[in-house]
């Protein structure tokens, strides 16, 4: 079978299972329906192996059409798969995540009327996220991309009859809809300059546009690509979260937790990042957008993060904290360190789907309380739980030799390095990030399973260890979140040619990575002259905040509060985002539309065409009705004038 | 000996006596159907008188044919006539408005 041949086998395998456990979920039963999905998407992942081995072993890629979509005038969408090295490894990830997700969720689902729904919707979820990776053209990169935000904001509204949840997916819904705007636009803008959306076509033609100029408004010139480059980041800053878009994130923990680790941390958030680095041939020619993509991911890096560190629920905390990552990861792709990005996608899908599973089994095991001040001690009680969180949180905090400091200090040091302007800024921000991150991330750590045990009598009581559906995926997941990065990290940023191949373009002028490899002597190395960087201390230094603060001086609580003064009340508001999209877009759009209504509604609309085309033919008809005065004589009188007429006319034309 | 132009003259001279009849008549609706009776006559001189300086025999079969036609309305007319003075016990053609608007 070719690559080709497998890669639709991959993509239709879940939509079978979410289609057999969506319509025949009542006869396949509960049972059967888990068993399906979960079966079909192993078999999903093990063809992702095979495609992986033939892709980097074989050294094989395929771009292939399948079947015509649309046919529009000249233009023409195709269904196609583009499977090159990028292809292989977001296909890995999504399917293993999701393999996993599957399997944690006969364990909390458990006993929810909507067990079958649910899993039909992770299993159409895992389909809308592969069609994204796989595609061959934007068209179909467009409709992954909608497709997941549509499971996205089902899954979110999955216990629909809560009004949180409810107002947590139209959040997340209408906010991505902001973002997919400049994506479309982007495209169009794609298909309107190059004629053609297929990438192979797109990569190869875009350097004859580098100096094309177009004047949207007048006077102003502007390079097309920075203009399309920026109009697809928009897109990516819906759907990964960045700065201002991101406000929907934390509001979709309303979802189930295994959602929340499937879509809102390991895949779908990362669509942003990937195609960002698909579009890198664009993106490498606009040194503009490359700035503007560093300096958005920089800021989100730091400042979504310390969010994070006032928050009560364990599951926002981790939310934060996917904000922040995804932070980073942006702006590795703006200053062109795109392998970084992608390596720290791929760790991050393990250590921060690991993370949310784990949040999961201590929410599980507190009867759905999520609240950190409620925990404390959980460490006795679930051991394995305890174990493998912290695991994720030593990745995420990036302490060597754990996944996430390779990824993590690749993408920092790519900053340090880089010329784009911008760069300065975001060496501040990510590294005053790696302190923020540890300060976070062990702070939920500490509360949750060290210090006094602060929840009520009643549930200590049923305190236990999670069942084995549910740890053995925090298990499997802690493998690769501890080697997965020494694996990776010299394979995958400074080998020539990387495990990236062709699939990422990187202009010379631009590349950081390159100069990074020439320092780079093995991940053991690393790991050991961690010890002498700064971003290493930084982290030690959260992890050493957070323990001082939460467990050896718990009551200190309140004086860092006073301290830190004004800065508290900010954080406590995200920034206050939230009331300014309240403030402007939601009371501005309400004022526009009372104001359509009043005016464009009920004067122009009902007054003038409606009500006003009845008083015309009432005014009209009042007005000839003196003509008809009934006498005979005016009509003959009448007919007489007009033969008249008819008759000066017939003579004299 | 008379000329086409003299009998032409004398059809539209009843023609115009005619409609100016029907015009200016505000009294009697009998003597709008006179006035009807009389427009059709004009008519019918005009057939025959070019039928006779033509040779051509088809303008009097039409003359018959109107005749009878005229003769038909006439009955249907003055009908019309008593059944309206019935309901209205009035035959004053300005009292008849009822169409108007």
């Amino acid at each position: 079978m070719s690559i080709h041949d497998l890669t639709i086998c991959i993509v239709s395998a879940p939509l079978l299972g979410a289609v057999l456990a969506g319509f025949f979920g009542k006869p396949l039963g509960r049972r059967g329906s888990h068993v399906v999905t979960i079966g079909l998407v192993l078999a999903s992942f093990v063809l992702s192996c095979l495609v992986a081995k033939a892709v980097w072993l074989q050294g094989v890629t395929s771009d292939t059409n399948l079947y015509t979509w649309v046919l529009s005038g000249s233009f023409q969408f195709n269904i196609g798969f583009y499977i090159d090295q990028l292809t292989a490894l977001m296909l890995l990830i999504v399917t293993f995540v999701s393999l996993l997700v599957h399997i944690y969720s006969i364990g909390y689902m458990q006993g929810d009327p909507g067990y079958q729904r649910f899993f039909a919707y992770i299993s159409l979820f895992t389909f809308a996220m592969l069609m994204l990776v796989t595609a061959n053209n934007m068209f179909q990169l467009f409709f992954g991309w909608e497709s997941v935000g549509l499971v996205s904001y089902l899954l979110i509204g999955f216990w629909f009859k809560r009004e949180s949840a409810i107002q947590g997916s139209l959040k997340a819904f209408i906010v991505n809809r902001v973002g997919d705007f400049g994506f479309i636009l982007g495209i169009a803008a794609v298909l309107d300059s190059i004629g053609s959306i297929d990438y192979a076509t797109v990569f190869a033609r875009a350097p004859e546009f580098a100096h094309t100029t177009l004047s949207i408004l007048p006077g102003h010139e502007w390079s097309l690509m920075s203009v399309i480059a920026i109009l697809l980041f928009i897109g990516a800053m819906g759907k990964s979260a960045q700065i201002p878009l991101h406000i929907w994130l934390p509001e979709s923990m309303e979802g189930p937790t295994p959602i929340s680790a499937l879509i809102h941390a390991a895949t779908m958030v990362t669509a942003g990042i990937f195609m960002v680095t698909r579009m890198s041939p664009i993106y490498e020619l606009s040194p503009t957008a490359l700035s503007l993509i560093t300096i958005v991911g920089a800021s989100g890096a730091l400042f979504l993060g310390l969010v994070g560190v006032v928050q009560h629920d364990i599951k926002r905390v981790v939310a934060y904290s996917t904000l922040s990552q995804l932070g980073y990861m942006t702006a590795a792709l703006g200053v062109s360190a795109f392998s970084a990005g992608i390596f720290h996608l791929a760790t991050h899908a393990c250590f921060k789907a690991l993370l949310f599973l784990g949040a999961g089994s201590v929410i599980i095991a507190m009867h759905h309380d999520q609240d950190l001040r409620h925990m404390g001690g959980l460490r006795k009680y679930m051991p394995i739980t305890c174990f493998t969180f912290l695991i994720g949180a030593l990745s995420l905090a990036a302490i060597p030799p754990f996944a996430g400091f390779y990824s993590k200090d690749a993408i920092i040091e790519a900053i340090q390095i880089s010329q784009i302007p911008g760069a300065g800024y975001a060496y501040v921000c990510v590294l005053l990030g790696a302190f923020v991150t540890a300060l976070y991330i062990f702070r939920a750590y500490f509360l949750a399973f060290h210090g006094s045990e602060r929840m009520q009598a009643h549930t200590k009581e049923h305190l236990k260890e999670s069942p084995k559906v549910v740890t053995l995926p925090l298990m499997i997941l802690a493998v690769p979140s501890i080697v997965l990065g020494a694996i990776l990290v010299g394979p995958m940023l400074y080998q020539k040619p990387s495990l990236l191949g062709n699939a990422v373009k990187v202009l010379p002028q631009y590349d950081v990575l390159g100069i990074l490899a020439h320092h780079f002597q093995g991940a053991l190395n690393a790991a050991l002259g961690a010890v002498k960087t700064l971003p290493f201390w930084f982290a030690i230094a959260g992890i050493m905040t957070a323990w001082y603060t939460c467990l050896y001086r718990p009551g200190s609580r309140q004086k860092i509060i006073q301290i830190l003064g004004p800065i508290y009340p900010i954080l406590k508001h995200q920034y206050g985002f939230d009331q300014l999209n309240d403030l402007v877009f939601i009371r501005g759009s309400k004022c526009f539309a009372r104001f359509l209504h009043r005016v464009g509604d009920v004067k122009i609309i009902d007054d003038s065409f409606v009500n006003g085309s009845g008083r015309l033919v009432a005014w009209i008809s009042n007005t000839t009705r003196h003509l008809q005065s009934g006498y005979l004589y005016h009509y003959t009188l009448a007919m007489i004038i007009g033969l008249v007429g008819f008759l000066v006319w017939l003579v004299m034309g | 000996m008379l000329l086409l132009s003299d009998y032409l003259i004398l059809s539209a001279a009843l023609f115009t006596l005619s409609v100016t009849g029907i015009v200016i008549n505000r009294n009697n609706l009998i003597l709008l159907l006179m006035c009807i009776e009389l427009m059709l006559l004009a008519v019918n001189t005009n057939f025959i008188a070019f039928s006779h300086f033509q040779g051509n025999i088809v303008g009097e079969i039409f003359v018959f044919f109107i005749l009878t036609v005229a003769a038909a309305e006439a009955a249907i007319g003055l009908a019309i006539l008593i059944v309206l003075y019935r309901n209205k016990k009035s035959i004053r053609v300005d009292e008849l408005n009822t169409l108007k608007g």
